[in-house]
């Protein structure tokens, strides 16, 4: 359990693992109450802040204000959910009519449009962002072991690699808007314009990262290695596969974490600017909404999207411990 | 058996530096035989480890060329199995893994899977770590790497073995034990070997012949001595034996009286670099001369490598 500091449930865990229950216990709050007391000195902070600062939509929303647009969120997602399954029924009941008069006759299930609640947001954010971290990295895996291994190439690409890094989202963004459009035409779009665009922005941003350190990783596999590749006259699949893959995955998993954060932060503020839809928007909607539970609903957003961010570093971190071959290397 | 196995004839290498080019050996010449036990002793940075990267084809000779069966050596190939210092297996597999990886490579088409899994057994039993044949790398210890090391070059079934300094990482004991166990499937493979060592024991203990190399730049053979020791060899016998201890005498006077290596030489040839070797050049032979005063057969570095 040495790595207990960096997993939330470790320690709970621990208790039921455990063969003295009562000591593990005592070891559980004690590597609680740091980090509880942690979370109660800013809740109190954060709550005498918001006290003292008003704005034109009423005062900042404090914990307990949070608390309460939290619930609301929810009851207003079931309330549309309640109403989605009505609209079906109420289809399938008015179909059953049809066909009972007529047996030939077509029906059409007709899909539900209502608003989408924050939490359908969160799903769609969500699903955009793997899709673009998957997209980037299928493209940035293979290109930087291909870098990794050819000095000239590397040559070749790195300015290019070091003069796109840098570049904002939202530099890209009307760009890949414009061309999304010219060249995504279909009768039958398979994908909705807006994802295609949140999604090729999304891989633009966060391709770096695994890009180069893949190939940081890749380069630097020891000389040692390569000299039993070379003994073993492996064909470049296999040394690729045997060697190159193993010895560069913590290097890659460095990158794939960063851009994996990357791409969560820069999809909502593509989402915000190009109104695609998903948790940016959200916020965007709340902001122009401008009603006096607006700034309680985007602070609720503002903390779901630090949470998901922190869930999907844990996830990754998860599959790196899973395929990484140094079990005793002290991820975190 | 008494046919030539491995021939090196005139090797010279050069390596390109910012301050031009850098011979590191000059006319290094050998034949070795079948079945032939040879050690390569001399100071660090004498160019053994380069003599044995030609050999292993990691290395291009600048000049002359190796012939291993009549057949010139210019890449690096599996009939030639190199034991590495540090045991270079793969961390992300286990004992087994290592040693299928290499067989699979050289067997594929020739073994059955069956045959396969049975030939790697039966190397990992050679090197007695058939307990631990399951484990990775760094769950066993350093005598074991290398054991399995050299479990993976003899599944290789190579022609000639060749061995950098296999056990110079290891203390004392283990090293014992594991020139020990070569000894032991020596006796049973008879393979044809070079071996990189240090340790002038070791050197006298397992060779057929040790090869002294002259200090480098520019190295190149400098004495050769047959080791006319009965098989199998015990090393406790061996310690009182005047044969033996007259072959370690030979060595060490090799080493220390007619090799020395200047202090400073040495300090900087500890980095390997090549340049800072370049720049030693100098140093070097003002010290060679100094060192004919003592010895009548030297006089410079290159004369008396003429003499030896």
């Amino acid at each position: 359990m040495s790595q207990s500091s960096t997993n939330l449930f470790s320690p709970v865990l621990a208790i039921f693992q455990s063969e003295n229950p009562g000591a593990s216990l005592l070891g559980f709050f004690k590597q609680l109450i740091m980090p509880v007391i942690g979370i109660l000195v800013f809740l109190l902070i954060w709550d005498i802040g918001a006290k003292n600062i008003h704005t034109s939509l009423g005062t900042f929303p404090g914990p307990v204000q949070v608390y309460e647009q939290t619930l609301g969120l929810i009851d207003e997602h079931q309330a549309e959910r309640q109403k989605e399954q009505a609209f079906y029924e109420r289809q399938e009941q008015r179909n059953a009519k049809k066909l009972a008069k007529n047996p030939d006759a077509k029906v059409k299930i007709r899909p539900y449009t209502g608003k989408p609640t924050f939490f359908d947001q969160i799903g769609t954010s969500l699903i955009t962002v793997l899709s673009g971290f998957v997209l980037a990295s299928l493209i940035a895996i293979p290109a930087g072991i291909m870098i990794g291994l050819n000095q000239p190439l590397y040559s070749a690409l790195n300015p290019l690699i070091q003069l796109f890094k840098p570049v904002s989202p939202l530099a890209w963004l009307p760009l890949v808007t414009m061309v999304v459009s010219a060249l995504y035409v279909s009768k039958d779009p398979m994908f909705a314009k807006s994802f295609v665009t949140s999604l090729v922005t999304v891989s633009l941003c966060c391709l770096w990262p695994t890009l180069l350190n893949t190939a940081v990783g890749v380069s630097g596999i020891s000389k040692d290695l390569q000299n039993v590749s070379q003994v073993l006259r492996l064909s470049f699949m296999t040394h690729v596969v045997k060697i190159v893959l193993p010895s560069s995955i913590p290097m890659m998993f460095t990158g794939l974490r960063l851009s994996l954060g990357i791409a969560w932060m820069v999809l909502i503020a593509a989402e915000m600017l190009a109104q695609n839809p998903g948790l940016g928007k959200f916020v965007w909607d709340e902001f122009q909404n401008g009603s006096s539970n607006s700034l309680g609903r985007i602070m609720v957003a503002v903390l779901v999207i630090g949470l998901i961010g922190f869930m999907l570093d844990r996830v990754m971190l998860q599959i790196q411990k899973k395929v990484s071959w140094d079990k005793t290397a002290v991820l975190r | 058996m008494t046919t030539t196995h491995l021939e090196l004839t005139g090797v010279d290498i050069e390596f390109p530096t910012p301050k031009g080019s850098f011979k590191a050996l000059d006319n290094v010449n050998l034949k070795i035989k079948k079945g032939e036990y040879i050690s390569l002793i001399g100071h660090s940075g004498c160019g053994k480890s380069t003599v044995l990267n030609i050999v292993a084809g990691l290395y291009q000779a600048t000049k002359g060329g190796v012939l291993l069966d009549g057949k010139e050596v210019n890449e690096p190939g599996p009939e030639r199995a190199v034991v590495f210092q540090n045991h270079s297996l793969l961390p992300w597999l286990t004992a087994y893994e290592n040693v299928e990886l290499a067989v699979k490579q050289v067997f594929k088409g020739k073994k059955s899977k069956a045959e396969m899994k049975e030939w790697i057994e039966h190397n990992l039993e050679l090197v007695h770590m058939t307990h631990a044949m399951h484990k990775r790398p760094d769950e066993i210890s350093g005598g074991m790497k290398q054991r399995v090391g050299i479990a993976r070059a003899l599944a290789m079934e190579p022609k000639v073995l060749l061995m950098d300094e296999p056990f110079g990482a290891l203390d004392a004991l283990t090293r014992a034990h594991l020139q020990d166990s070569l000894m032991e499937i020596q006796n049973e493979l008879n393979n044809t070997v070079i071996m990189i060592t240090h340790d002038v024991d070791e050197a006298v203990l397992l060779s057929d012949r040790i090869v002294m190399m002259t200090n480098g730049p520019e190295a190149t053979v400098g004495e050769i001595l047959e080791i006319d020791l009965p098989r199998p060899r015990n090393r406790i016998e061996l310690a009182d034996d005047p044969q033996y201890n007259h072959y370690r005498a030979a060595v060490l006077s090799f080493l220390y009286e007619k090799q020395r290596k200047p202090e400073e030489s040495d300090a900087a040839a500890k980095p390997a670099k090549k340049e800072k070797l370049a720049r030693n050049l100098q140093n070097d032979t003002t010290e060679e001369t100094t060192g004919a005063v003592s010895t009548a057969e030297t006089t410079t570095g290159n004369d008396k490598v003429k003499a030896a």
